[in-house]
């Protein structure tokens, strides 16, 4: 939902970090994102497909490495991913967890020319 | 070429917000920000809270909502400074638009700034504002099952304010399974359950609440 607004981010990062490096085309852009974002892929993606046009990132390729939700148990320490969306321990049934993965919202790289 | 970044997506935002936040303490201000789904109480709340804190604090008030200025008017009816942001469309405030916001509210006359989110359990959970203490309004109808569908908002929040508990008697909501759901999310939150309706609960909330005002502005 809040898809276009994140797109809007990822391009003026993506461009002002190719102008910095003297990029005057952008390739591909490398994006990480958790589960827990509750971003969408093919929205991003559309989204940036329009609001690229006329940037030196217009026609460039996104990739998602898409991370788990993953979380700690408070009780008995289990480390685990956490698997549609149960917020429990899978070994102990504790709801108490830490959030240990999940919430990334980054940009790792770029592919310019 | 390839460009190493490792910046958050956020980042502009999150700088935006610490913009705000230095803004907010040069004028001695407390931001809370309430986010909640559409029709858990946010603004019934926020009436309620700013008749139990007006005589302590002076109070302002941000409505952000997609659009119409309802809830901008209710609050102005109150006589308490309010500037109603219409998103046009974007399901959430962002730092930019906080900070417009802080344009337009007499900022050296205000103690406590509430800020009333859009509608929405998931979209602003990314977007930080530069408030002090973000509170989560829920409602007995929504159901006890709410935290466990919307991990980011709860785990995100100081407080959780249940609302609608006059409602009880007639809705299948387990009061121990919610709060087992939020305090697994975020360890230590606090859990307030309020009826805007009868008033009840209303006097720990405010209590709690004008604690953390109280500890932010000697902080």
């Amino acid at each position: 939902m809040h898809e276009l607004a994140i797109t809007e981010e990822i391009l003026n990062l993506v461009v002002s970090e190719a102008k910095k490096n003297s990029a005057t085309k952008v390739k591909l852009v490398k994006l990480v994102i958790g589960e827990m974002t509750g971003i969408v892929n093919e929205s991003v993606s559309f989204y940036f497909n329009e609001i690229s046009k006329k940037t030196i990132a217009e026609g460039a390729g996104l990739s998602f490495r898409r991370i788990p939700a993953a979380g700690r148990c408070r009780d008995c320490g289990h480390e685990f991913e956490v698997k549609d969306f149960v917020w429990a321990c899978p070994h102990c049934g504790s709801l108490n967890i830490n959030i240990t993965a999940g919430k990334e919202l980054y940009l790792e790289s770029i592919e310019a020319i | 070429m390839e460009i190493k970044v490792l910046k958050s997506i956020l980042g502009a935002n999150d700088q935006r917000a610490q913009e705000n936040r230095t803004l907010l303490e040069k004028n001695k201000i407390v931001a809370i920000n309430f986010t909640a789904s559409p029709g858990a109480g946010k603004t019934s709340l926020l009436m309620a809270t700013i008749k139990a804190l007006r005589k302590e604090f002076r109070i302002g008030v941000v409505e952000g909502d997609v659009s119409s200025a309802i809830d901008a008017e209710t609050v102005a009816k109150e006589g308490i400074p309010v500037v109603q942001i219409n998103t046009g469309g974007a399901c959430h405030l962002d730092a930019t638009m906080l900070s417009n916001a802080l344009d337009n509210l007499p900022v050296e006359d205000l103690d406590v700034l509430l800020i009333e989110n859009v509608g929405n359990l998931i979209c602003p959970a990314s977007f930080a504002l530069g408030e002090h203490r973000k509170v989560l309004v829920a409602s007995v109808p929504e159901g006890h099952d709410k935290p466990h569908k919307y991990p980011m908002m709860f785990s995100n929040s100081d407080a959780v304010v249940l609302n609608k508990i006059d409602l009880l008697p007639y809705v299948d909501f387990d009061r121990d399974k919610f709060n087992a759901a939020v305090n697994g999310l975020r360890e230590g939150a606090i859990i307030f359950p309020v009826s805007c309706k009868t008033g009840e609960g209303m006097d720990q909330w405010a209590s709690w609440l004008s604690e953390q005002i109280r500890l932010e502005q000697g902080a």
